[in-house]
């Protein structure tokens, strides 16, 4: 670690182990201009914008400059401010000027940097012709021509997902982020987490927006539209409006949605509590049977896609249990349609998730009925503000409304499920009751809270150790799941969420950059567990009314046909062995058929392609190769086929494949 | 197959005294130089030419080295570096160099200078200065004032053959490091030597050495960058394939020094006969035990790996070669950590280029303080450059540093030539050194004694040795343009400087040879190849402006020429020239008319001809064409 102090502009900054220039000055509360540096992910030192004087060493990048005891670091030299407006109106010329019809207008990095560096004018040229977007998949939307290649997307594709679905390919001024071989999105192994777009400092990638959609359904006058929300979406929400990360604001939320005009307005909290019930349940009876363990959590639908793509030998492992969105779109479509005495087609549900894969899981067709999907349509936080926004609603100022009954009652267990480490301490409050028979009282299972990227808790219920592991950011997963392979861990229960934090970090959620935000989101929702009155799903009266009239028993057969799911090998190659080379042995038989005029005349065409099939239709394909070719200088004698070394003058058909099946024997 | 003991000195002894025996038994030996230059132009046929002659004629020929009969010993070499007038074909023990050979030519060689001890005096190189005859390098006056010291063996010795290799007392040098001194001494050793890295930076080797050697941990490595891919530049492929042992054993010697048990000869794969050559020297180097798991019994074993490049220019940069090496995208990464600390693999790395590896054997042979009296004082040693360009000789050459720019270009080079090749005595007008992150020298530096450090004060660099010599038909702002368009094609695409940069700079350089530009553009140019310099991350990026800023520096007047008078002093910016026939001068003769390619001459014959402008594609055809000067431009 290294200490002692440093002068930056002037000003001492004692150092306290900062692991770069860039982080020591933060504390002399200068904010250097980035793109790149983000704390989470690994040094990438592309945008040059965090450049500074230090004294004897020149112009060094902050962001990979080691600080050391004594330097004298200069942040606003003329030099200083002349580059970074250089690098900016570099990047501005190579990027797409719409920043009025930008998604990410007004929180787009370069639009800022560029107003707060004072840029008037852009003194370089434009590019060339614009690059096809990308909107193959329901949840993002790839824009190359907003791309500033800082790598961001790349890096936590890399290293938090450990997925790699997009990376840089070409040189030069060529250079571009994309997928494999340039393909979509949809095509490749993404799994709609969109933290690429969580990173993304411009609009090059971005949720994909359904906002019309909505308006639409609102409008229709035959149709109800309902609204769920999820839990991470309420203690978001208010940054978008100059709240502090993590300031509760549900009642503002359920008035703005019955301003927008939805008919009711309920908690996919509810039906996390539901999932709860449902998988624990499932876990108690896997524990006992001491089969398919341990069982992976199935609310996060970026796990869920990674778990089929990469590891369908552990799909048995992942809890049956819908995800509480879907278990809302279930009992929406199923119970309270009927309720209402109208059919599903005529019940719109709208989800606000904090996640873009949630419009991926809403559209998977297991999830549809004769066409009609048991959610319509899933709008992201962002989205929604962006609706409230366009309304004109005051959002602070709006009085608080409460949600609907039955299904906008909740526990305190289904609020923290927005939280990493929150589904495996809710299924601990449930399973600890079930398994022990005894009355919980302390409901609070710190031991599983945090912001590990991998957590592990062993949780003693009567005389039984239940071994918890608690992941976020698949990158973990991948860990976790090779060193389960390996025999070095083994757990019980695995709680898996793709986005760093949990929901509360989803793509969906207004943009940050610091990772202090996730923390606070996160002490928000623990404390409206707090705040609530009940903790426990099994508590929740509107849960057992809900069994005892329409599921029956938790778990059973009907609870399982409305609340339960299965999955797919998505593994594009799954145990078949491929050829990828030739093995190794006798170069392939080369035949020549001459087609010289004097060849091709005397009918070389009609030997070729009788050859050809013959060879093709004998399966000799891997054995032969017949190839076309030009003048063997005996062109009275034609045609004439030349099969390894032997050269046949006046060739037939025929003679060939009698010659052709000698030479092969001869090889034998 | 991995031999069954280590090396050892009586294994060097016995090798280099088995191969005296058997070279006694040599009568002559003719020598055709295999190196890329002159395989291409077909020295290979001629080396079959020579066995079938020397059949015809019942000469017994050896073909290697293990025969107990007396005969003329055909042996293939690596780069001799006079690549201009191959294919090059010698004879021992007479020291005849013949140039340009051809097929028929040999017969009518074997006769003369095998069969007898004649000389063929028509196949030998002719001064351009003197008309004279020049029968052996020690006349030629390419090779006469150069000081072959690394390159000494490369061209002479056979590069696939071990055994000739220790004849000339190698890998004594490897011997010794590891069973007489110890890591420590060697590091010192290096230090004192003053040994600076010829990959471009010039970077005291011993220093990153005893960086390394310092690092705990068991696992180092040891690099050797032979990603050469300046345009023009072929120093290290020559070295490759000329004395791949001479590379290998600077290697083992650095491994000893800083403890590195495994090493990757990097290569780029556009080196096909250097890849075969390293693959061939590591293969044989492990049969005969040098390399090994314990070499020279010292209980240190090193495994060596030779790995093609993909061919990025970038990967010659250390950390984006590092990364290719691991499979990775050859992109750069900040330092630090640099690769003493953390490098392949995470692991304490020296990475040293090709010339630098080849030279350490030497200097623990001769002596460290011995090799520091080479060279000038900052800069002890030699440098091999790669001479091309406007010169009456080209090829690969080596100089002690300090050599001054014309010494190269009268002595070695024979003088500035015009565009078709002919002798121009005043035709200098600038060089280029250090490729495409070089910069230019001009007459005023051509008595200033080339150095590391004295180059760098001007604005130019040693770079890895490329220099290219321009006449004054040459427009120097389209010389900065195409280093330009070289390094924005090979920029890794990573920092916005260098790839945005390069981009723009490019753009303003068209601006102003198509005469769009005004000195404000000159002036934004300068402003962003500043930046571009101070602010990129990686050696590439910061020096990819020097051509901009040398050329800027040394030929401003040119730029403004382009950009206040739209006119282009050297005629090459086409968008600036414009061509028309001097009616006094025209005798109407024609010929421009039919050379021209697009009829943008009409005229009668006999009359004075005229150019239509609008047609005129400005190729200079009629230029050409023209007996009586008459057209200008």
């Amino acid at each position: 670690m290294t200490k002692g102090t440093i002068t930056v502009d002037g000003k001492t900054i004692q150092l306290e182990g900062e692991r770069n220039l860039l982080e020591a000055i933060r504390k002399a509360r200068i904010e250097l201009p980035t793109f790149c540096y983000h704390s989470d992910l690994s040094v990438y030192g592309a945008c040059r914008l965090c450049m500074v004087d230090v004294e004897g060493k020149g112009m060094v990048p902050a962001c990979s400059t080691p600080p050391e005891n004594g330097m004298v670091v200069r942040t606003g030299t003329e030099e200083i401010r002349e580059m970074r407006k250089i690098i900016v109106e570099l990047l501005l010329a190579s990027h797409e000027h719409g920043c009025t019809t930008c998604a990410k207008s007004m929180t787009c990095q370069l639009q800022a940097l560029a107003k707060r560096l004072g840029i008037k004018e852009v003194r370089f040229k434009a590019r060339g012709p614009q690059l096809p977007v990308d909107t193959s998949t329901p949840s993002l939307v790839r824009d190359p021509n907003k791309c500033v290649l800082c790598g961001d997307c790349v890096r936590v594709c890399q290293e938090i997902q450990g997925i790699g679905a997009i990376d840089f390919a070409f040189r030069g001024s060529k250079a571009a982020v994309m997928a494999a071989f340039d393909k979509n999105l949809c095509e490749v192994d993404c799994v709609y987490c969109g933290q690429c777009a969580r990173v993304c400092p411009t609009g090059a990638i971005t949720p994909k927006p359904e906002i019309d959609r909505v308006w639409k359904a609102l409008e229709q006058k035959d149709t109800v539209v309902i609204a769920q929300i999820a839990p991470a979406v309420r203690v978001a929400i208010g940054e978008q409006f100059g709240l502090e990360p993590g300031t509760t604001t549900t009642g503002q939320i359920v008035a703005a949605l019955k301003s927008l005009g939805f008919s009711k307005v309920f908690d996919t909290s509810f039906t996390a509590d539901l999932t709860v019930v449902e998988e624990t349940e499932e876990f108690i009876a896997r524990v006992q049977k001491g089969e398919k363990l341990p069982q992976f959590t199935s609310c996060c639908p970026g796990w869920v896609k990674y778990a089929e793509q990469y590891h369908p030998e552990l799909l048995s492992n992942l809890s049956s249990c819908k995800s509480p969105q879907q278990m809302f779109g279930s009992v929406a479509k199923e119970v309270y349609a009927k309720q209402l005495g109208i059919p599903r087609e005529k019940l719109f549900v709208v989800s606000i998730m904090p996640c873009t894969a949630k419009k991926f899981e809403a559209r998977r067709p297991e999830f549809s009925k004769n066409g009609n999907p048991d959610v319509d349509c899933v709008i992201t936080t962002q989205e929604l503000a962006l609706m409230i926004e366009e309304r004109g609603l005051a959002f602070r100022t709006l009085e608080p409304e409460s949600f609907d009954l039955p299904f906008g009652f909740k526990t305190g267990a289904g609020v923290i499920f927005g939280n990493s480490g929150g589904v495996a301490e809710a299924a601990l409050r449930y399973a600890a009751e079930k398994l022990s028979g005894q009355p919980l009282k302390n409901v609070e299972f710190t031991a599983v809270r945090g912001e590990g990227a991998v957590r592990e808790a062993q949780i003693k219920i009567k005389d039984k150790t239940i071994r918890v592991a608690i992941v976020n950011g698949l990158a973990g997963a991948k860990k976790l799941i090779a060193a389960m392979r390996k025999g070095e861990a083994s757990y019980d229960f695995v709680e898996v969420m793709a986005c760093p934090g949990g929901c509360i970090g989803g793509a969906g959620q207004p943009v940050y950059k610091d990772s202090s935000v996730r923390s606070k989101r996160a002490k928000g929702l623990y404390e409206n567990d707090k705040m609530l009155q009940l903790h426990k799903s099994q508590e929740n009266p509107y849960i057992n009314e809900l069994y005892e009239n329409t599921l029956g028993k938790p778990g059973g057969e009907k609870a399982h046909g409305m609340l339960h799911t299965h999955y797919s090998n998505r593994k594009r190659i799954s145990d078949e062995s491929i050829e990828l080379t030739r093995p190794a042995g006798e170069p392939k038989l080369a035949v020549n058929v001459c087609f010289g005029t004097g060849c091709f005349l005397k009918g070389a065409q009609g030997v070729f392609k009788a050859l050809a099939d013959h060879i093709e239709q004998e399966g000799l394909s891997d054995q032969v190769d017949i190839k076309a070719s030009f003048c063997f200088e005996a062109c009275n004698k034609g045609p004439v086929v030349k099969i390894g070394d032997r050269r046949i003058e006046k060739c037939t058909p025929e003679t060939a494949k009698a010659e052709l099946k000698k030479a092969l024997a001869a090889r034998k | 197959m991995p031999a069954e003991r280590p090396a050892d000195k009586e294994f060097l002894e016995k090798t280099a005294s088995d191969y005296e025996k058997r070279s006694a038994r040599v009568t002559k030996r003719v020598i055709l130089c295999a190196g890329t230059g002159c395989v291409a132009n077909g020295s290979l046929k001629l080396y079959d030419e020579f066995l079938r002659v020397l059949a015809e004629k019942k000469i017994h020929a050896i073909v290697e080295l293990k025969e107990e009969k007396e005969g003329v010993f055909v042996s293939k070499s690596g780069c001799q570096g006079f690549c201009q007038m191959g294919p090059l074909v010698t004879i021992l023990p007479e020291n005849i160099m013949y140039t340009k050979v051809a097929v028929p030519d040999v017969a009518e060689i074997v006769e003369k200078s095998v069969a007898a001890s004649g000389v063929v005096d028509r196949l030998l190189y002719k001064d351009p200065a003197t008309g004279a005859h020049c029968k052996g390098t020690a006349e030629i006056p390419f090779y006469a004032k150069q000081h072959r010291f690394v390159l000494r063996d490369c061209g002479t010795i056979d590069p696939e053959d071990l055994s000739e290799y220790i004849h000339k007392r190698g890998y004594e040098a490897a011997r010794m490091a590891y069973c007489d001194m110890t890591p420590a001494q060697v590091c010192s050793d290096m230090l004192k030597s003053g040994l600076r890295g010829r990959g471009g930076g010039g970077f005291p080797a011993g220093r990153k050495w005893e960086l390394t050697r310092v690092q705990p941990g068991p696992k180092k490595y040891v690099i050797c960058n032979g990603d050469e891919g300046d345009p023009g530049a072929f120093m290290d492929r020559s070295v490759m394939e000329g004395n791949p042992h001479s590379v290998i054993e600077g290697m083992l010697i650095c491994a000893r020094a800083v403890g590195a048990d495994e090493g990757y000869v990097y290569v780029r794969t556009e080196y096909p006969l250097a890849v075969k050559r390293m693959r061939k020297a590591v293969a044989d180097g492990e049969a005969a035990g040098v390399l090994g798991d314990n070499v020279f019994g010292s209980g240190q074993g090193f495994k060596l790996h030779v790995m093609e490049g993909a061919g990025a220019f970038v990967c010659g940069e250390e950390t984006a070669l590092m990364a290719s090496i691991e499979g990775k995208r050859g992109m750069p990464n900040p330092k630090p950590p640099f690769p003493a600390q953390s490098g392949l693999w995470g692991k304490p790395t020296v990475i040293n280029n090709v010339e630098t590896l080849a030279t350490v054997p030497l200097i623990l042979l001769m002596g460290a303080g011995e090799y520091a009296k080479m060279g000038t004082k900052g800069s002890p040693g030699t440098k091999n450059f790669a001479l091309t360009g406007h010169v009456a000789n080209t090829g690969l050459i080596e100089v002690p540093f300090g050599t001054t720019l014309r010494q190269i270009v009268n002595d070695i080079a024979g003088g500035v030539t015009d565009d078709k090749g002919k002798i121009w005595p005043d035709g200098f007008k600038a060089v280029q050194i250090g490729g495409p992150s070089g910069g230019c020298l001009t007459a005023e530096h051509l008595d200033m004694p080339m150095d590391f450090d004295s180059l760098k004060s001007i604005g130019a660099m040693v770079g890895s040795g490329g220099l290219v010599v321009m006449n004054k038909n040459t427009c120097m702002v389209g010389i900065a343009r195409y280093f330009m368009q070289f390094t924005q094609n090979e920029s890794c695409g990573k920092c916005v400087l260098c790839r945005e940069g390069t981009r723009q700079m490019l753009a303003l350089l068209d601006d102003i040879m198509e005469g769009r530009a005004t000195w404000e553009t000159v002036e934004l140019l300068k402003k962003l190849a500043l930046a571009v310099q101070k602010g990129s991350l990686c050696g590439l990026g910061k020096t990819a402006p020097n051509p901009v800023l040398s050329t800027l520096r040394y030929f401003e007047d040119e730029y403004r020429a382009h950009v206040e008078q739209k006119r282009c002093p050297a005629g090459r910016c086409k968008a600036l020239v414009s061509y028309s026939i001097d009616a006094a001068a025209c005798k109407g003769c024609t010929l421009c008319a039919r050379q021209c390619p697009v009829n943008a001459i009409t005229g009668e014959r006999g009359k004075p001809h005229s150019i239509d402008a609008a047609k005129c594609i400005k190729c200079g055809a009629c230029i050409s064409a023209c007996k009586f000067k008459a057209v200008k431009a």
